[in-house]
């Protein structure tokens, strides 16, 4: 189980970057949107996948046995989780007044802020 | 139904703190308490533009002295843990303050006073009803709450907190030049928080805790063929992407000279400086033996991002676009200084770090100020300020040989520890790296002072009359220069701090001692 979630994390990690080296701000944001899931199910991975052993603490122990679940990084993921979907709301209404205020999506034409050529520092009085 | 209901003998002390909270611990915790509900009380206060600063200028001097009693509680009497729920750590979640977080965190809450002073004339009613104030409060909220986190998923939650806050800052005005900033920099540090994540599931799933104390006694004692190696990179490249160090750095020109000048004065002097905190707790505290086996890398990409940065300094001609550049080389200093790895390298690195707080938030007010006496942000359009505003001149001349390192301003001290501290490793070039950023930062800056300052004002077809600046602006320079002065004149008390700050986070034993007192969970 384990083993395939690992596969389906890497091929979210390779779309969500492919996604993310494109000019265009909507694929990067589809990018962003799969690189948070692959986190989430990262994280998810990492306490273990198992519904063999139920998660009760029996009357001789203290703790959960090794070999259950860990209850842990699925709080974390959800926590992760309406992180995520707050920022990628934003930067979502952010991609489209930016869409409005630019006139453009791509990344190339988006230098407003940074001119292609800057004007140089004076050389002298 | 026949369920026996039986109980369990199950020793409650162990897991559970039964002592009523010392009055005195309540301080970890209260000065992002009160951040955060200050915030939602400005919040409320949305409509009332004119009441909001006299809520909130308060409010930061109160968290200012707040802060200041912690050093001083944590100076006397060690690391202080407060944690929440009752439940002890591992399990709950701890606020473990040592020097070097508390030192962070009282630096920060001044600068953060110093900017809301300024923001009374800099911030107009429209930025007001925009929640500039509430934005700044929940912005040192997450601040704070990063330099006081005993938790490694914690950091990760106030890395959060801080970066929402700061997209609302940076957007403020919806200019279209700051639209385009805002979507470089939201996507490119919202990249750099999910990098850390990926790191903390990693560190997780390694060493089952995510509490920063027990991760480093289980560092410490070694956990064979871990992947520490991967998880050592994770952790640098997210965090130097927050610090915006070589080659991740590229998002900071691009955003930082667009929002109203006093929101970049705050965003330099304080947003990379956490990023520098979390490389200095993590790879430093936690993970040792990772931090030596990439401490070339590290310093290697420190050295590029000093002489870079200076070197793109030197092509600016729009001042605040130059002191970006100053903020990415200050970076590397301090990255040098973790780099280097010894008590004194880290002493380095931690003054820099303060210094550089205070100094790059004064140097982008006083950008803005000599935008208000000159007219323009660019070098070409300024000019005659000396002229015109003599006192004013001398402010930026003294700040300019802060930002060089010259004596007799702050900038001075961390640098000569840092050069000694990698002489003393044998890292020759390292030193050269320090000196040579330096220098051509005192090109870039001594050209600016003579462009922007010296030359008689060009161009003004009639005697344009002496504007002079408010109070309100006077007063958070004069603040934040009286700090780089002092700690230039007097540096024994800082040092000293900074000193048993890095000892405090190369050994951790008092910062463990504090959050399991009983040794060992």
């Amino acid at each position: 189980m384990e083993a395939l979630f690992s596969v389906l994390v890497g091929l979210f990690f390779a779309a969500a970057i492919y996604l993310m080296l494109s000019k265009r701000i909507v694929r990067v944001m589809l990018g962003i949107a799969i690189l948070g899931n692959a986190v989430n199910l990262l994280l998810f991975t990492s306490g273990r996948l198992t519904r063999e052993v139920p998660p009760i603490i029996s009357d001789t122990m203290d703790t959960l046995p090794s070999t259950t679940a860990n209850p842990l990084p699925q709080a974390l993921i959800l926590t992760a989780i309406v992180i995520s979907f707050s920022f990628f709301a934003f930067l979502m209404v952010l991609t489209y007044r930016a869409f409005q205020d630019l006139g453009t999506d791509d990344t190339d034409n988006m230098r407003v802020a940074e001119p292609e050529h800057p004007e140089p520092p004076p050389a002298g009085y | 139904m026949a369920a026996t209901s039986h109980t369990p003998t199950v020793d409650l002390s162990l897991a559970w703190v039964m002592e009523p909270v010392p009055t005195a611990h309540w301080l970890v915790i209260l000065p992002v308490a009160l951040c955060i509900a200050l915030g939602a009380i400005l919040l409320m206060m949305r409509g009332r533009m004119h009441l909001q600063p006299l809520v909130a200028i308060p409010g930061f001097a109160v968290v200012v002295l707040m802060d200041a009693l912690l050093l001083a509680q944590v100076v006397q009497n060690g690391p202080v843990t407060m944690v929440m729920g009752r439940w002890l750590p591992p399990f709950g979640i701890a606020f473990t303050v040592d020097v070097f977080g508390a030192l962070m965190a009282l630096t920060a809450a001044i600068v953060a006073l110093c900017g809301s002073v300024y923001a009374l004339h800099d911030i107009n009613d429209s930025g007001r009803r925009y929640g500039f104030y509430p934005f700044l409060m929940l912005l040192l909220a997450g601040v704070t709450g990063a330099f006081l986190t005993g938790d490694i998923f914690n950091l990760y939650v106030w890395f959060e907190v801080l970066l929402i806050s700061s997209f609302g800052l940076l957007i403020l005005g919806s200019e279209r030049e700051q639209i385009d900033g805002a979507m470089k920099y939201a996507v490119l540090n919202l990249i750099g928080t999910t990098l850390f994540l990926i790191a903390v599931g990693y560190l997780y799933s390694i060493f089952g805790t995510l509490n920063m104390a027990d991760i480093a006694e289980k560092a410490r004692a070694g956990i064979d063929g871990a992947p520490l190696f991967t998880l050592s990179a994770l952790f640098i490249l997210a965090f130097g992407m927050k610090a915006a160090a070589f080659p991740v750095n590229f998002w900071l020109p691009a955003s930082y000279h667009t929002p109203r000048i006093v929101v970049s004065a705050l965003f330099a002097g304080l947003l990379t400086k956490v990023g520098v905190y979390a490389l200095i707790r993590v790879m430093v505290m936690l993970l040792p033996m990772g931090l030596a086996g990439l401490s070339g890398v590290l310093a290697v990409s420190a050295a590029l991002t000093m002489v870079l940065g200076a070197l793109g300094a030197m092509a600016q001609s729009d001042l605040r676009r130059m002191f970006g550049y100053l903020v990415i080389s200050g970076i590397g200093s301090m990255m040098a200084g973790v780099a280097i790895g010894t008590q004194a390298g880290l002493s380095g690195a931690i003054v820099y770090a303060l210094h550089s707080i205070v100094l790059m938030t004064a140097l982008y007010l006083m950008a803005g100020a000599a935008a208000r006496i000159g007219g323009s942000f660019s070098m070409t359009g300024l000019g005659g300020i000396y002229a015109t505003s003599p006192w004013f001149a001398g402010l930026s001349l003294s700040l300019v040989f802060a930002a060089s390192g010259l004596p007799p301003f702050s900038g001075l001290w961390p640098k000569i520890m840092l050069v000694e501290a990698s002489m003393k490793t044998g890292s020759w070039w390292l030193a050269a790296a320090i000196l040579v950023s330096g220098f051509l930062t005192t090109i870039a800056l001594g050209r600016m002072f003579l462009i922007a300052y010296w030359r008689p004002a060009m161009d003004r077809e009639e005697e344009a009359p002496p504007v002079s600046l408010p109070a309100g602006m006077w007063l958070p320079m004069i603040a934040l220069f009286a700090l780089v002065v002092f700690f230039g004149i007097f540096p024994d008390g800082i040092i000293r701090l900074a000193q048993i700050a890095a000892d405090g986070v190369l050994n951790p034993q008092a910062y463990l001692h504090s959050v399991f007192p009983a040794g060992g969970a």
